[in-house]
């Protein structure tokens, strides 16, 4: 058995890696992944099985219900990997063992994918992205796209290996500790992150007056005085610009009017800037969890910014 | 729009239709989409900015489980097409931007539908790879599930295609058509939306043990100075040193006597 044992190359392996980024390709409400898995296997199942029968329980095999992360899933098809090159070679490997593994690692690994990518990395490299390209700048959609697909593609190789690698003994660790930890690093910087795009990204402003101050004078620029500099002409202008300038920088925006008006936004921000952004996301968490459809809730937003801004308050 | 800018766009929404259920290369984020499309159709700047505000906007649009999410495939496509008739017609950036952004949001709910019914469609499309698998055929796995994939682009393309020919002065009559207050009423609204996509992922992730975090990222993002890498790499060093103390502190309390030094004393002694 050993002088004629199959192994799968690296060419082969690269071609599963391949394939396995379309795992989602045939999606479906019944078995999910399942087309997309097989899709997957076929060039190991090809070289692995030169046998038409023992091909065609593969493929079977393969067809049952699958769905994880698309990304996390690279560790178990490298696991399968090498349960089939076992099996190939002889090896008692039952289907239900191959099944078993699948469904075994599905759960816990989506439950570490989803955090990682969909939660922390997208977000992070999305809003930074974005905060480019809010400018115009061309670096901000190249920055995203670049570095996610040089992260996404390394990972799933090198979970890939990791999995052929180690086969079956991978599946002890799963549930424990690393896992774990992953998994609560990425909630923490996750929230972290998110803290900071909420106070940064949610923009709500309440345009209602609190208050109309008339200061005295001194507290504004006098701009009668800055008029009579500048209607001097040449030198005069600039002297009336300096004048105004160097006032502006000693009393600030509030300087710029006799009158000084107090928005509910200046009030709130002084407290905390983006109070009112927080505010908004608690309670789009709450009625998230009160089974509120997102959808109705982006639509309920548009509605309020329509309606404050008609009775003036945004 | 000429013939082969649209043959570019549908090429764009194709790809971006096949990634928003592969969802591995990103062609589907608004970042990209409306970059590609500004591109292709020679509205490169208004493209980038667009994408930008719809991805801040879609950050947190992921589809977990059974949790549904707005579709951002369609979303980003769609308005960006919408945009760039608007600024073939003699619109300004920003209202085209400002509209776009508005339809966004209507257009993600349509392609959520769209995205279910192909997700429904590949249930006899697995169905025949069954068939397949029991013959041996490996080629008619192999195109099977790339008619499926295909299928997922197609469900992008078709609507820009038919987007592209919508007469630039039917978008203008609409536009001018807006009075300014539901314009600006949007605008409100639209700056608020991505409070929906961060609450979707604050409520995946939130336990009692990380909502420390989530202030002290709210209140540290008040300092502008600090740009998002820089909040970015507060947020790891939080994240390693939190999982090293608890490590310290879970391995310290598994040692008898710890924390009482003269007890451990008095212990040794009996």
């Amino acid at each position: 058995m050993a002088e004629n044992k199959v192994t799968l190359s690296k060419n082969d392996r690269l071609a599963v890696w391949f394939r396995h980024q379309y795992l989602q390709g045939s999606w479906n409400y019944e078995r999910m992944q399942n087309g997309g898995w097989c899709f997957s296997m076929i060039p190991a199942i090809k070289k692995l099985y030169p046998n038409k029968d023992d091909q065609i329980a593969a493929l079977k095999r393969h067809m049952e219900f699958y769905n994880t992360h698309p990304y996390v899933s690279s560790p178990v098809i490298g696991v399968t990997l090498a349960l089939e090159e076992d099996r190939a070679n002889g090896a008692p490997v039952e289907d239900a063992a191959i099944q078993g593994v699948k469904v075994g690692m599905m759960g816990p690994l989506a439950g570490v994918g989803d955090p990682v990518f969909w939660f922390t990395l997208r977000p992070l490299l999305g809003a930074l992205g974005a905060g480019l390209a809010m400018s115009g700048n061309i670096m901000g959609p190249i920055l995203f796209f670049v570095l996610w697909n040089v992260i996404r593609l390394a990972f799933e190789w090198y979970t890939q290996e990791f999995g052929y690698k180690l086969g079956t003994s991978i599946t002890k660790d799963l549930g424990g500790g690393l896992m774990g930890k992953i998994t609560e690093g990425a909630s923490i910087l996750g929230m972290f992150v998110i803290g900071g795009l909420v106070q940064r990204w949610v923009s709500i402003s309440f345009a209602p007056v609190v208050s109309r101050v008339e200061q005295s004078d001194g507290a504004f620029i006098d701009w009668t005085a800055i008029a009579d500099t500048a209607g001097q002409g040449g030198q005069g202008v600039a002297d009336a610009i300096h004048s105004a300038l160097s006032q502006y920088a000693s009393l600030g925006a509030t300087g710029l009017e006799q009158i000084k008006v107090t928005t509910l936004q200046a009030n709130l921000d002084q407290l905390i800037p983006g109070l009112a952004a927080v505010c908004v996301t608690l309670l789009c968490c709450w009625l998230l969890k009160k089974k509120v459809s997102p959808i109705v809730i982006i639509i309920g937003m548009f509605a309020v910014g329509i309606l404050g801004h008609l009775a003036g308050l945004l | 729009m000429s013939v082969f800018t649209i043959i570019l766009i549908v090429i764009v929404a194709f790809l971006a239709g096949m990634e928003g259920v592969l969802d591995q290369w990103q062609f589907h984020q608004p970042l990209v989409a409306c970059t590609l499309i500004g591109l292709v159709s020679g509205y490169f700047e208004a493209g980038i900015i667009l994408g930008g505000t719809l991805q801040m906007m879609a950050l947190g649009w992921a589809n977990v489980g059974a949790a549904v999410a707005p579709d951002a495939a369609l979303a980003s496509v769609a308005s960006a097409i919408l945009m760039v008739i608007a600024m073939i017609g003699g619109s300004d950036q920003a209202t085209a931007i400002t509209t776009a952004i508005a339809v966004a949001v209507p257009l993600s709910v349509a392609g959520l539908f769209l995205t279910m019914i192909v997700r429904t469609i590949a249930i006899p499309i697995v169905h025949i790879m069954d068939g397949a698998a029991a013959k041996g055929d490996f080629m008619a796995i192999d195109v099977w599930s790339i008619i499926a994939i295909c299928l997922q682009g197609i469900r992008i393309a078709i609507p820009a295609a038919a987007l592209c020919f919508i007469p630039s002065e039917a978008v203008m009559g609409v536009l001018e058509m807006m009075p300014d207050w539901l314009n600006e009423g949007m605008t409100i609204g639209g700056g608020m939306v991505a409070a929906v996509g961060y609450a979707m992922v604050i409520n995946m992730m939130a336990t009692k043990e990380v909502w420390p975090f989530f202030a002290l990222g709210f209140c540290l993002a008040a300092i502008s100075q600090l740009t998002l890498i820089a909040l970015g790499v507060i947020g790891i060093c939080l994240a390693l040193i939190y999982l090293g103390l608890k490590e310290i502190g879970q391995s310290g309390a598994g040692a008898a006597g710890s924390g009482d030094p003269l007890g451990d004393i008095l212990d040794d002694y009996e």
